[in-house]
């Protein structure tokens, strides 16, 4: 077996950038082919620009049995060899390079945008689009299936409900979908693209906003990057605080994401009660710092509230409520046939194609995969306090949903814990200037899954490029697949059992 | 069955208080900034300068913010040496116009309530259909609890509906990106007029954090005339149902007015 160079990191240090090796393309290709054949999976794909007009591609594999995190580069101009034939995980990360900087993955079988925006830089045209003609969103050359009796469903971006907007194409043979295709970038603020130079005032907002519903991952996410950055020691009370925050995200959406499948099976008994549990997770995080979204607590050397031994005991009564609440309306799901039949079954992966697309988070989990950051790359609080790692096998709905009750249990059980146990001490300190040349990798198990930033700081200790992979990135593909041959009807409750970003992809 | 109606029993009847009486707010919780600017020291603008949205701006011998801007991170009154901004707890945060966002004083211009030919239409029963034309998916968090049983928005006669055509407005959340903008026009066109159209959150007032980006409008003004703006980063569910029985003329009287 080949040996590739590789730059290893553990989650949350940092090393000089020069220290990453740049390889010869088949080299490079090779290392992550080698990594992913033997359990790795690619956490980030990315281009940098490098000398004169030529790119740099870097990419980031976590390795979850080792705990590693290995980085390897290589120059290319213009166009190299696609990783998706391969290795479809890199599909979505070629497709997003080919959009931004132009660089052609030769042999990518479905080369599209996937956010609709203007390249980084005058480029030639990668065969992402036709032509120079204003960009539309959604307008590109759909998968289209063709025979008697075939028709065409378009949704969106603007649905029935109050959700974030997206267009789905389904291919149907009658009721049943034969494919799915998923077609973003209706979000896009351009959030990436201003990091560089910072990190300014405006920067952390960033990081709460790009998915906001995951303020407190993304922010703890960004705050470890520029701890590594700036080898900052965060105080332990700080890090058990931000476990707790990080642990009622994922309450408040697990609770949430139940009740809407409860109520996309038309079971209001469930719907109801998830509905209201959701908010008092909501009003914990409020507790904590004002705001139901945790806005404003995780800062880059700490937080920015503490937790004073009143609203410690008040925080632990509205959890130990919660507990025997949240038990009761969902165990309710579990023991009614309806909703039973509706969930198992329906949308099913299996273990094989989540491997292959690389999926993470409640999506991996619920076909079997035991890939969680908490457990596999522990940082902050989750060296001390594990958590263990919820799977079910069947991969359907059932599965996703009974992979979030487990969870819940597991976090509730965490919180209070943590609560009994706080350590003493500050929970802020403030942060040394950023190493300059350097690079971090910034892992952090969010309520959808994992959280990837990747940090390069310039030479004069500013950020330079700034990497961001929601969970929902690797995952939207899960969905498209999931959606085959099951009923078109079924829609509503395959996408609510994934309940992916549409801005954390979009950024 | 039995376990299900024993269930139903426990967790009991869950909706607030409010109107009828005060809501009830974390002591932490950011509202309304109040301003003394008898404590603004000359020449200083520490303030405005960590604003990370330019909310903040020196106004005379004092400071002004933009709650259409404000992010309500409070940033300005940590970093005030003289404690010239505070956050109170006062969620009433609603306006008609931009202008009336603007805190520059004591003086409160919360929303007013529509015209009388307009109550008669939408007062005891507005249907409203919600576009997310950016942002972050948190003011659409907030704005779908209202529908759950703690808030019963149905209670006011208030529903979100699945439609544009049966719709009497439009709640916009979002900078209103670029990739959103034909679509937000087209659903606007789609709702049959007299027609309401209710900015909610920073990114649709003004941007928000992505004020001045260039894959986005900076907020939903840009393209539709407003008639209601709520402010927040996301705003509270209760400052979001403040504006709209403001609008309504619904709160009279009630302690939830005051």
């Amino acid at each position: 077996m080949a040996v590739f160079l590789r730059l290893i990191l553990r989650n949350g240090t940092s090393a000089p950038t020069d220290d990453i090796p740049v390889l010869a393309v088949d080299a490079f290709r090779g290392a992550i082919l080698e990594g992913v054949e033997r359990g790795a999976r690619i956490a980030s794909l990315f281009c940098v620009p490098a000398a004169g007009e030529s790119l740099r591609l870097i990419a980031v594999l976590a390795d979850g049995a080792a705990g590693d995190i290995g980085i390897q580069a290589t120059d290319v101009d213009g166009e190299y060899p696609a990783l998706t034939p391969d290795c479809p995980a890199a599909s979505w990360f070629e497709r997003e390079i080919a959009e931004q900087w132009g660089l052609r993955p030769l042999g990518h079988p479905w080369l599209k945008p996937i956010r609709f925006h203007r390249p980084y830089r005058r480029v030639r045209d990668a065969g992402v689009r036709h032509g120079e003609s204003d960009i539309e969103p959604g307008v590109t050359d759909h998968f289209q299936v063709q025979g008697e009796e075939i028709h065409e469903v378009a949704v969106g971006p603007v649905h029935a409900g109050i959700i974030e907007p997206g267009h789905f194409r389904f291919q149907c043979h009658g009721e049943d979908v034969l494919h799915l295709e998923i077609s973003l970038g209706y979000q896009h603020r351009g959030l990436e693209r201003v990091l560089p130079g910072g990190p300014t005032p405006r920067t952390i907002h960033y990081m709460e906003t790009l998915a906001g519903d995951t303020s407190i991952g993304h922010a703890l996410a960004y705050a470890q990057a520029l701890e590594a950055l700036a080898t900052a020691r965060v105080p332990a009370r700080a890090q058990a605080v931000r476990g707790i925050a990080l642990e009622l995200e994922r309450l408040a959406n697990h609770t949430g994401d139940l009740g809407a499948l409860a109520g996309d099976v038309g079971f209001l008994p469930t719907a109801a009660c998830c509905g209201r549990i959701r908010g008092d997770f909501l009003n914990m995080s409020a507790l904590l710092c004002g705001s139901r979204f945790g806005r404003g607590l995780i800062r880059p050397g700490g937080v920015a509230f503490d937790i004073d031994p009143a609203r410690r005991d008040d925080l632990a009564g509205r959890i130990e409520a919660a507990r025997r609440d949240v038990g009761e309306a969902v165990e309710l799901l579990w023991n009614t046939p309806s909703v039973m039949s509706r969930f198992q079954e329906t949308g099913r992966l299996t273990r094989q194609t989540a491997t292959a697309l690389g999926l993470v988070g409640v999506a991996a989990r619920a076909c079997g995969l035991e890939r969680d950051s908490r457990q596999e790359f522990p940082a902050g609080i989750f060296r001390f306090a594990h958590i263990p790692v919820s799977t079910a096998d069947s991969g359907d709905v059932f599965a996703r949903a009974f992979v979030r009750w487990l969870e819940i249990q597991r976090s509730l059980a965490f919180v209070a814990d943590q609560l009994r146990s706080l350590p003493e001490g500050r929970v802020r300190e403030t942060p040394s200037s950023l190493l300059p040349g350097h690079i971090t990798v910034s892992l952090v198990e969010g309520w959808r899954g994992e959280i990837c930033h990747v940090v390069m700081t310039d030479g004069a200790g500013r950020l330079g490029a700034y990497k961001i992979v929601d969970p929902s990135f690797h995952n939207w593909f899960g969905l498209a697949m999931a959606l085959r041959n099951q009923q078109i009807s079924d829609f509503p409750l395959c996408n609510k059992s994934f309940n992916l970003s549409y801005c954390g992809h979009d950024l | 069955m039995l376990r299900i109606l024993n269930a139903r029993l426990r967790q009991g009847h869950r909706t607030i208080g409010y109107p009828d009486a005060a809501p009830v707010l974390p002591d932490r919780f950011r509202g309304r900034p109040a301003l003394h600017a008898a404590r603004c020291e000359t020449g200083c603008r520490i303030c405005a300068d960590v604003c990370p949205t330019q909310a903040v701006q020196r106004h005379g011998a004092g400071i002004a913010i933009d709650l259409g801007r404000c992010l309500f991170c409070a940033d300005c009154a940590q970093a005030c040496p003289t404690g010239a901004i505070t956050f109170t707890g006062d969620h009433r945060l609603a306006a008609r116009t931009r202008d009336d966002l603007v805190v520059r004083d004591e003086v409160r211009r919360l929303a007013r309530a529509l015209d009388d030919g307009s109550r008669r239409l939408f007062g005891r029963s507005l249907k409203l259909r919600q576009v997310s034309a950016g942002g972050c998916n948190a003011c659409e968090a907030d704005l779908n609890v209202l529908s759950t049983v703690v808030f019963d928005l149905s209670r006011f006669g208030i529903q979100f509906v699945a439609s544009p055509r049966h719709a009497d407005g439009l709640v916009v959340t979002g900078q209103v990106t670029s990739n959103m903008k034909t679509a937000l026009l087209k659903t606007y066109e789609a709702v049959p007029p007299p027609k309401l159209v209710i900015a909610v959150g920073a990114c649709a007032i003004s941007g928000g954090p992505y004020i001045g980006h260039e894959a986005c409008l900076d907020g939903a003004a840009a393209c539709l005339p407003v008639d209601l703006f709520v402010p927040g980063c996301p705003p509270h569910p209760i400052t979001i149902l403040d504006g709209l029985l403001r609008l309504l003329g619904r709160l009279d009287g009630r302690a939830g007015e005051h």
